[in-house]
This record gives structure tokens, C-alpha cells and sequence, in this order.
């Protein structure tokens, strides 16, 4: 089991940011093609997000995949919700879904793609 | 038994899929974080079957993720995932 202490800062990270993403790299240098997949479609739809290197802290690249139920990186929250990883964010965008998503939870977003 | 075969063998047992396909993308990520010498690090499985009906997109991934809890441990880095119902598929075409 991870610190209780990684999962009370996830909780608050995923509080305090409507979008956040979990990801190795940083959303100007992805080091991961899946991270780097995450972070352009949210960019084309115009997304503010808060991208959280996983690489930097041992502790939270293990305590995310626990907090999520979920074993791999990327993953993305909006607005505390787990929506998926990279897979499902491609697919979500490919048929609108993400878009009614994001719109229904309220997030901003700058192009209308 | 090659990691492609094992974790064919687990996804039948746990999902009775209706089609299945399990292919090694090693080859493709040499030299990336995750990969490593011997490859069998990255994996692109499609999987049709009627146990994903009324299941979200997370929840199916999770039923996935959950019958291969060890290989992942083990050595696979990366799973790239399609799945879909028979009749989703059948939609598709």
C-alpha cells in the first residue's frame, strides 16, 4: 500500500483542478507516446489542464495506479472523476463523447473541434 | 509459454470472447521507457465479447487490467485496448 499521504495529495489535486493529468513528462515534453496522445487531444480541444509528472515521485507513479484502480499512466480526471487512459480518451474524442463530457461538467473549452 | 499465448489463455478464460486478438507491439517501442532486452513489454489487444454489455469503457479495461494482473506486474509495460460488444462491433462495419 502506498503512503496515505500520496492518496490524501491526489485527492486534493483532484479537487482543486477541473482537469488533471496524471503522465509521465510534462505536457511540454511528454516522455511517453500515450501521455503525449493524452495531452494533444486535450490541447486541440482547447483544454486547460494541470499535467502531473509521475516520473518525479516514485511514491505517486505507485499511489495513482492504486487510487484509480487503474495500472497504468496516463490517466485523466475531470473534475474528480476517473474518465480513463489513453485508449479511451483517443476513442471518447473520436465520437464526440469527451466534448459532452467536458461541456457537461462544465470545463472550458477554447475550439469548437 | 510465449507472453502473447499467456495472456490469449487468460483473456479467454476470464472474458469467453467472441473474437479475440492479441498482438506484440514490442518491436515498436525499442529503446522507449518500458521496453526491455527480449521485448514483450507492449501489447495491442482487441477484444469482443458479451460479458462488456452495460459496462463502461473503465469498467470493461478494469475487467481486462484485473485478469492480467500478474503479466502486468511481471513485465508488460503497455496494453493498448479496443473493447468492444459483438453488437458494437457488428455497428462498426
Amino acid at each position: 500500500m502506498a503512503d496515505q499521504s500520496v492518496h490524501d495529495r491526489i485527492q486534493q489535486e483532484i479537487q482543486d483542478n477541473p482537469v488533471v493529468v496524471y503522465m509521465k513528462g510534462t505536457p511540454v515534453f511528454p516522455q511517453c507516446g500515450f501521455s503525449a496522445a493524452v495531452v494533444q487531444v486535450l490541447s486541440h480541444l482547447g483544454v486547460k489542464f494541470q499535467g502531473v509528472n509521475v516520473l518525479e515521485d516514485p511514491g505517486l507513479r505507485e499511489g495513482i495506479k492504486e487510487f484509480s484502480n487503474w495500472p497504468t499512466i496516463p490517466q485523466l480526471y475531470v473534475k474528480g472523476e476517473f474518465i480513463g487512459g489513453c485508449d479511451i480518451i483517443r476513442e471518447m474524442f473520436q465520437t464526440g463523447e469527451l466534448q459532452q463530457t467536458l461541456q457537461d461538467k462544465g470545463v472550458e473549452m477554447d475550439s469548437a473541434a | 509459454m510465449r507472453m502473447a499465448d499467456r495472456i490469449e489463455t487468460k483473456l479467454r478464460d476470464a472474458l469467453a470472447p467472441a473474437r479475440l486478438e492479441v498482438h506484440d507491439d514490442s518491436h515498436k517501442h525499442e529503446g522507449h521507457a518500458g521496453a526491455r532486452p527480449g521485448g514483450e513489454t507492449h501489447f495491442r489487444v482487441v477484444a469482443v465479447a458479451a460479458a462488456f454489455e452495460g459496462k463502461s469503457r473503465v469498467a470493461r479495461q478494469r475487467m481486462i487490467y484485473a485478469a492480467l494482473a500478474e503479466e502486468m506486474q511481471e513485465r508488460v509495460h503497455a496494453l493498448q485496448l479496443t473493447t468492444l460488444t459483438p453488437e458494437e462491433e457488428a455497428q462498426r462495419r
